[in-house]
């Protein structure tokens, strides 16, 4: 086991980021946090990366408890903010040196390792470029590079994409990939972005703190029966209860759109519009993705914050 | 030490790239100085407590770098490494001190015209006297940079602190002339002591034994230290 989590949760002031959250990940395994704003994903990784300790429950990386040794867990750990950790002053290669050093390599080893990890990531041409005069993807692949000079068992990724074009999000995913395959790294990442969930090999949904759903990305998907049908309707409240009280399908109100389970969806439209007569404004359908479980799960939640 | 002497360099070598800074600092005291000089026409007299002006404030400022560091992320990045906690505080407080001591050194090309003859131990003496107090104040820098939100608010509560410890040093007026409560106030100030040995080590009279005022500075700078590496090891303060 190389990552547990056991029980862990975390407040700040009133507010509970984490609730008795557990997870477990095994080397090569790529697991992909998903939630809202505000669900505790960057809490979690806060807490993963020995930035934060946990109040209660506990973190376990490596067979190291991040609470009593962070310095054995820092050792194994790489680390990609959200936000940019390079200095802007110094080229890449500088910025590269100065961070191998806080890792304790020093001398020819740390020039090798620099060098190596420069190409790896294709940046070894641009290395002598300051890092404020590099294009966003570039930014990336030099915290990436940052992240793996020393070689960790694990990666933590915090919406490591945010801010990049598709060219650039195809490039780190392929990188991502390329290190798992290579060195069985583990990786753990936040994204927001239903597209590179497709791409984890296991999913966690947090909403509010509390893990509400896991599983590989099929896995998830089918949870929702069957397709989705979307149906717009003048009245969207009194549709809903309508046919609510008409079939026995699971069906909410979400924005505004009412979403039907349907196990075959091309009969259960024309019933649907039958139903509301001169109420249907739109209907279509589709197989389910990401997005639609995300919503599912998510949106008792949003209901509440709405009321 | 690795980890510290990266953390230092990256710090002289951003100050290098950044040249605007370089000739910030010391620019004022040295008009202050000759123009207080010229005015009272002893130019000696407020040498000392000139310099010490230009290296407290650059020493203090010299860590607003920190609170750069903290928004950007680049704090972060290091917390997350192995690098030892005392390592960090170490570079990053070292490196600072050391500009601000480079800034100050300015003012000993005037020691001729302020009519000091110190001889080569006493210049000595004065460079090591001058980097313990740049040590000190960057310690003061990094404590109120650690938690402070913005620059500007760094600005604020700096000059507050600053000020009064410059004033009540011996900078302005001299410890035996002053009234009975300001000589207390003096004396816990621990920029009375620099000045004092600062006074000796040019060949003026210092108010305080050589020991004294040595140990009070290093008891000072310790426990600073200690404060600092405290406040580091507890790191939830250190991203934006």
């Amino acid at each position: 086991m190389l990552l547990a989590v056991e029980n862990v949760s975390h407040r700040y002031g009133d507010l509970i980021a984490l609730n008795s959250f557990s997870m477990h990940m095994n080397r090569r395994e790529i697991v992909g946090l998903l939630g809202p704003n505000g669900s505790g994903k960057s809490t979690l990784l806060r807490l993963l990366s020995t930035i934060s300790k946990p109040q209660c429950g506990k973190v376990e990386v490596c067979g190291f408890d991040a609470a009593k040794h962070p310095q054995a867990v820092r050792a194994r750990i790489g680390v990609v903010f959200q936000t940019q950790t390079l200095d802007k002053l110094l080229t890449i290669e500088e910025n590269l040196l100065a961070c191998g050093a806080f890792h304790g390599l020093s001398g020819r080893g740390l020039i090798d390792r620099v060098r190596q990890v420069m190409g790896q990531l294709g940046i070894a041409e641009r290395r002598h470029e300051l890092c404020k005069s590099l294009s966003g993807g570039l930014q990336r692949r030099a915290e990436i590079a940052r992240a793996l000079l020393h070689e960790p068992q694990m990666l933590i990724l915090d919406e490591p994409t945010t801010g990049l074009d598709p060219v650039a999000r195809d490039d780190f995913w392929l990188a991502i990939e390329g290190l798992r395959e290579r060195r069985s790294t583990a990786i753990v990442v936040s994204t927001h972005l239903f597209e590179e969930a497709e791409k984890c090999d296991s999913l966690i949904l947090l909403s509010s703190g509390v893990r509400v759903a896991e599983g590989t990305p099929e896995e998830l998907k089918a949870t929702i029966g069957g397709q989705v049908v979307e149906l717009r309707a003048r009245d969207p409240q009194a549709a809903l209860e309508s046919l609510q009280s008409q079939f026995d399908a699971q069906m909410r109100l979400i924005d505004g759109v009412i979403w039907v389970e349907a196990e075959q969806a091309h009969r259960m439209i024309p019933r649907l519009v039958d139903a509301l007569p001169g109420e249907v404004l739109s209907i279509g359908f589709h197989q389910p993705t990401l997005g639609d479980v995300f919503r599912k799960m998510t949106s008792r939640e949003r209901a509440a914050v709405s009321v | 030490m690795l980890s510290a002497a990266a953390l230092a360099h990256r710090e002289l070598l951003k100050f290098w790239r950044d040249k605007a800074r370089v000739a910030g600092f010391a620019a004022a005291p040295l008009l202050f100085w000759l123009v207080v000089s010229a005015g009272f026409n002893d130019f000696a007299r407020f040498y000392s407590g000139s310099i010490a002006l230009a290296l407290m404030f650059s020493a203090v400022f010299s860590n607003m770098t920190l609170i750069d560091d903290r928004k950007e992320g680049f704090l972060a990045g290091v917390l997350v490494t192995p690098a030892p906690r005392a390592g960090i505080v170490l570079g990053k407080v070292v490196g600072a001190a050391a500009l601000a001591w480079l800034q100050s050194l300015v003012f000993l090309l005037f020691l001729p015209l302020a009519g000091l003859k110190p001889g080569f131990f006493g210049v000595l003496a004065c460079l090591g006297i001058l980097a313990v107090i740049a040590l000190l104040f960057t310690l003061v820098g990094f404590l109120c940079a650690w938690r402070m939100p913005s620059t500007q608010a760094f600005h604020g509560v700096v000059n507050m602190l600053l000020m009064p410890m410059w004033m009540l040093s011996g900078s302005l007026f001299r410890f035996g002339e002053a009234h009975p409560w300001m000589k207390t106030a003096m004396a816990l100030n621990p920029m009375t002591y620099g000045i004092s040995l600062l006074n000796e080590s040019l060949g003026m009279e210092g108010v305080f034994s050589t020991l004294l005022s040595l140990s009070v500075l290093a008891v000072w700078t310790t426990g600073l230290f200690g404060i600092a590496l405290f406040w580091v090891g507890r790191s939830d303060h250190a991203t934006a």
